[in-house]
């Protein structure tokens, strides 16, 4: 049993927040949560909402049709109040509407009462956790840790007397402990990187990559990390090769525009063999595009970043227990290859809240893979040796008394200096390239759920994952024969299961959240295996489990499969 | 001299100006004792550009316009390593202008010796930033219309707190200058009147011996107004040596983690360690 709730209002009236106490009290009384944010790129005025689904089961995704609504204005009526279930209720001030269908109330008065006018919007949140009869002491401590003094008595007092305006009407089955976490996609990222030890972030703020810097930024001094925002993204990705030039685990990350920037110096990374992890939370492009919407368009452009040849992984990001791993994980792979990782992320998973088991950070290992002394021939050391595996024995700078380390972005001899050898050129590219060999041994396989062996097979990557998981789930229990596999290692593109699964189904549909379904492009490339049927949305908007269903139950209705 | 600092066969044109700046910048690092593993020498793309690979010591050799950001995040990371970057005047002023604006702000611990010979060599003479309105080059067939930057005002508004300038053609004063950025606390910027005996004709040897003059040993480098008005000398007389000098607080002394603790390479990780952060999600 799961419900759902909208919290609308413009820009400015305090909806994060509101939607903040709301997630956070679910989530204490031991609820699974799953949140989304819909806003607009500006700070005041506008509609923006944010939709909140809980329950006592895990939670993957959004859904579209919802059991309460508060309306901090008019838009969020004449926008949402369509979305109401027919038990639903729509919670708003007098003010706005006095139409005696809806749960109005003067709010405004009392917020006068509690002394700050800017409480109308907790009354509003009494309401709504009284209608799911939530315990009320569950949000004082909440409130507890968000305010403070005044603010934070107004705040108890007008959330009482909401809670006592209101009648119990839905009955959700409260959990006993409360064990889980709740966090969005960035904010796992950032903690996965803190987990496994960066040292150094180097970024420029762009929407919606920004939170993962600000939530290393607040743990900087006490986990000992720099994090320097710097002049543009050119700067963050030679800072942060600088940086792990120098011997630290570093890290960078933008959204499409700035990841456009930072492509020159993906390819140095590619050419002087210096790990690098970077973050690339996708929106809308091209160029400025959606500044705040959701979408999976740069996968290609990502795959191919840098110019020239040279290995690198990519690994899109699915969720955020996910996200927190693979980033750990991200940086053993940088460190063991000599070589630029980049995770990809989008609007969606960036900023949805999600409850989940507590991450176990006994799971994350750190295998930095550099060498001492023993790198040295005769006193010599060759930041480029040519070994079988193509990977050199890396030192750290000043670290190796007698040993100097040079990287060059000119092609370049064992030594590191600049060379013109057309047989050094072809040695060098050979060991390069021997590493993406190993890297194929290395990389994950999608994940697959549903049918074994299913009739119908469902083709994703990185955030859709919930969606996609939710929406196979309503197809089996309609009987259908279906399964999905959910890539989230993609670059070097893994074949084996797309081979095995597409050559049995008899009907393949891709879902992808872009116009081109790049995904499907690189199945045929890579595995010979196209999708049949596509499922592509690109309003900047994430599909819900509901909409892929439909889609699908369409496809296969007009098919003759069933 | 030395041998700690050898360098290796160069592929600069018999005659070049970055000569006398290797072999200043030999003397400098073995006069100050240091040891070839204890310094690292940052560097874009450009003739200048290839001085690592001339010596024997750490080298980042990154992109073109790209050393600042390296440069800076190396000492952030390792304040036991002294940085320098060797670099073009296109490089520094022209594709990583931004970053040279941005460098003096954050006053990490970096000795920036600019190759300055007016010209861009590597590419075959076009115009550098510093290029002289009015000159003929490979490119601008009807002369420069652009006024040239003036790095020493330029360093000197953004707050620099060492400013200086040399001459390739004079070694002794050179390599003094080089000592003294390298060992100042902070951002140093030294441009060095570099000629490019292939590609710019007009600021030869002798129109550099002809006009460089010394600043004499009374000149009060810690006056800002002053500094500005010799930053402004420039024709028959052309002044080189300390322009502006004062202390300031470098990038690792804003962060007390990385002024009181030990370099940030030498931290201990451990995953555990950020376990307690999972509180901010309960
Ligand atoms: C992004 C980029 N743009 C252009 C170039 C080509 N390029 C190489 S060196 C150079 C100019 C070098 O001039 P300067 O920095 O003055 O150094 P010099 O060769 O005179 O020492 C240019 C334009 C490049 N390598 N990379
Ligand atoms: S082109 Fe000019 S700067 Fe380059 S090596 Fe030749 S003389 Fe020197």
């Amino acid at each position: 049993m799961d419900y759902n709730v909208l919290i609308g209002g413009a820009a400015g009236q305090g909806i994060d927040t509101l939607s903040y106490i709301i997630e956070k009290t679910l989530k204490r009384c031991g609820l699974y949560v799953f949140s989304m944010k819909d806003y607009m790129s500006r700070v005041r005025g506008g509609h923006n909402f944010i939709q909140v689904r809980f329950g006592d089961k895990p939670i993957h995704s959004h859904d579209e049709k919802f059991d309460a609504i508060i309306a901090l204005d008019e838009d969020t009526v004449n926008l949402h109040s369509k979305s109401l279930k027919p038990s639903g209720k729509l919670i708003l001030d007098k003010s706005i509407s006095d139409n005696d269908t809806y749960l109005s109330f003067d709010f405004k008065a009392v917020a006068k009462e509690c002394g700050n006018p800017r409480v109308l919007g907790t009354a509003a949140v009494g309401v709504l956790l009284k209608l799911f009869g939530i315990p009320l002491d569950v949000s004082h401590t909440v409130l507890d840790d968000e305010f403070k003094g005044d603010v934070l008595n107004a705040n108890i007092k007008a959330i009482d007397a909401g809670y006592s305006m209101a009648k119990q009407i839905f009955n959700v089955p409260l959990g006993k402990k409360d064990d889980n976490i709740y966090i969005s996609g960035n904010e796992a990222i950032a903690l996965g990187a803190i987990a496994a030890g960066v040292k150094f972030y180097s970024g420029y703020p762009m929407t919606p990559s920004t939170s993962v810097m600000t939530y290393i930024a607040k743990k900087s001094h006490d986990a000992g990390i720099v994090v320097e925002q710097v002049e543009d993204e050119i700067s963050a990705i030679n800072m942060a090769l600088g940086a792990s030039y120098a011997g630290v685990r570093a890290m960078t990350g933008s959204s499409g525009g700035g990841f456009a920037l930072m492509v020159e110096g993906i390819s140095l990374a590619g050419i002087t063999e210096i790990p690098i992890v970077i973050t690339e939370v996708q929106r809308p492009g091209p160029a400025t595009g959606f500044p705040t919407r959701t979408e999976q368009g740069d996968l290609r452009f990502i795959i191919h970043s840098g110019h020239g040849e040279f290995p690198k992984m990519v690994i899109s990001l699915r969720s955020p227990e996910d996200a927190f791993y693979q980033t750990a994980r991200a940086f053993n792979i940088a460190d063991k290859y000599q070589i630029p990782v980049i995770l990809v992320s989008d609007q969606y998973l960036a900023d949805s809240g999600v409850t989940v088991k507590p991450f176990d950070f006994t799971k994350v290992t750190i295998e930095r893979h550099i060498s001492g002394h023993e790198a040295l021939e005769n006193g010599v050391y060759k930041r480029y040796k040519l070994t079988q595996s193509g990977i050199s024995p890396r030192i750290i700078p000043g670290k190796v008394e007698g040993a100097t380390v040079l990287i060059d972005s000119d092609e370049h001899d064992e030594f590191g200096h600049i060379t013109e050898s057309e047989d050094v050129r072809v040695k060098m590219v050979n060991k390069r390239m021997k590493k993406f060999k190993l890297l194929k041994e290395e990389v994950q396989e999608p994940l697959f759920m549903g049918a074994e062996n299913p009739d119908i097979l469902i083709t994703c990557w990185g955030s859709t994952y919930g969606p996609v998981k939710e929406a196979v789930d309503m197809l089996l229990k309609d009987g259908m024969s279906v399964g999905a596999l959910s890539f989230g290692d993609i670059w070097p593109f893994p074949t084996k299961l797309i081979k095995k699964y597409g050559k049995f189904a008899k009907m393949i549909i891709d879902v992808e959240q872009n116009a081109t379904a790049q995904l499907d492009s690189l199945m045929r490339e890579n595995a010979l295996i196209k999708a049949d049927e596509h499922i592509l949305k690109y309003d900047g908007r994430m599909m819900s489990s509901r909409y892929i269903y439909e889609r699908v139950r369409e496809m296969t209705r007009s098919s003759s499969l069933y | 001299m030395n041998t700690a600092f050898e360098t290796y066969e160069t592929a600069w044109c018999p005659g070049c100006g970055n000569f006398g700046i290797l072999n200043a910048l030999k003397d400098a690092l073995t006069e100050l004792g240091l040891k070839p593993h204890q310094v690292v020498i940052a560097s874009g793309i450009g003739q200048a550009a290839k001085m690592p690979h001339y010596i024997n010591v750490n080298g980042f050799n990154g992109l073109h316009g790209r050393a600042l950001p390296p440069a800076t995040a190396i000492n952030i990371v390792n304040k036991d390593l002294k940085v320098i970057i060797d670099s073009g005047d296109g490089d520094t002023y022209g594709e990583g202008g931004n970053h040279f604006i941005h460098a003096i702000r954050r006053n990490a611990n970096i000795a920036h010796f600019v190759h300055d010979n007016q010209i861009y060599g590597l590419t075959k003479g076009q115009a550098s930033p510093t290029t002289a309105k009015g000159q003929k080059t490979s490119l601008q067939f009807d002369g420069v219309i652009l006024d040239p930057v003036k790095p020493i005002k330029l360093a000197l508004t953004m707050g620099a707190g060492f400013v200086a300038r040399s001459f390739s053609g004079n070694y002794e004063h050179l390599k003094k200058m080089m000592k003294e950025a390298i060992m100042y606390d902070g951002y140093a910027l030294l441009d060095i009147f570099q000629p490019c005996v292939t590609f710019n004709k007009v600021n030869t040897f002798k129109w550099y011996n002809d006009r460089v003059y010394e600043l004499p040993d009374d000149y009060d480098y810690t006056d800002l107004d002053n500094a500005f008005k010799v930053a402004d000398e420039w024709g028959d007389r052309i002044p080189i040596g300390i322009i502006y000098k004062v202390e300031k607080p470098t990038y690792i002394d804003n962060i007390s983690f990385l002024k009181d603790g030990p370099p940030l390479v030498d931290a201990k990780l451990d995953p555990m360690m950020a376990e307690k952060y999972l509180d901010d999600f309960r």
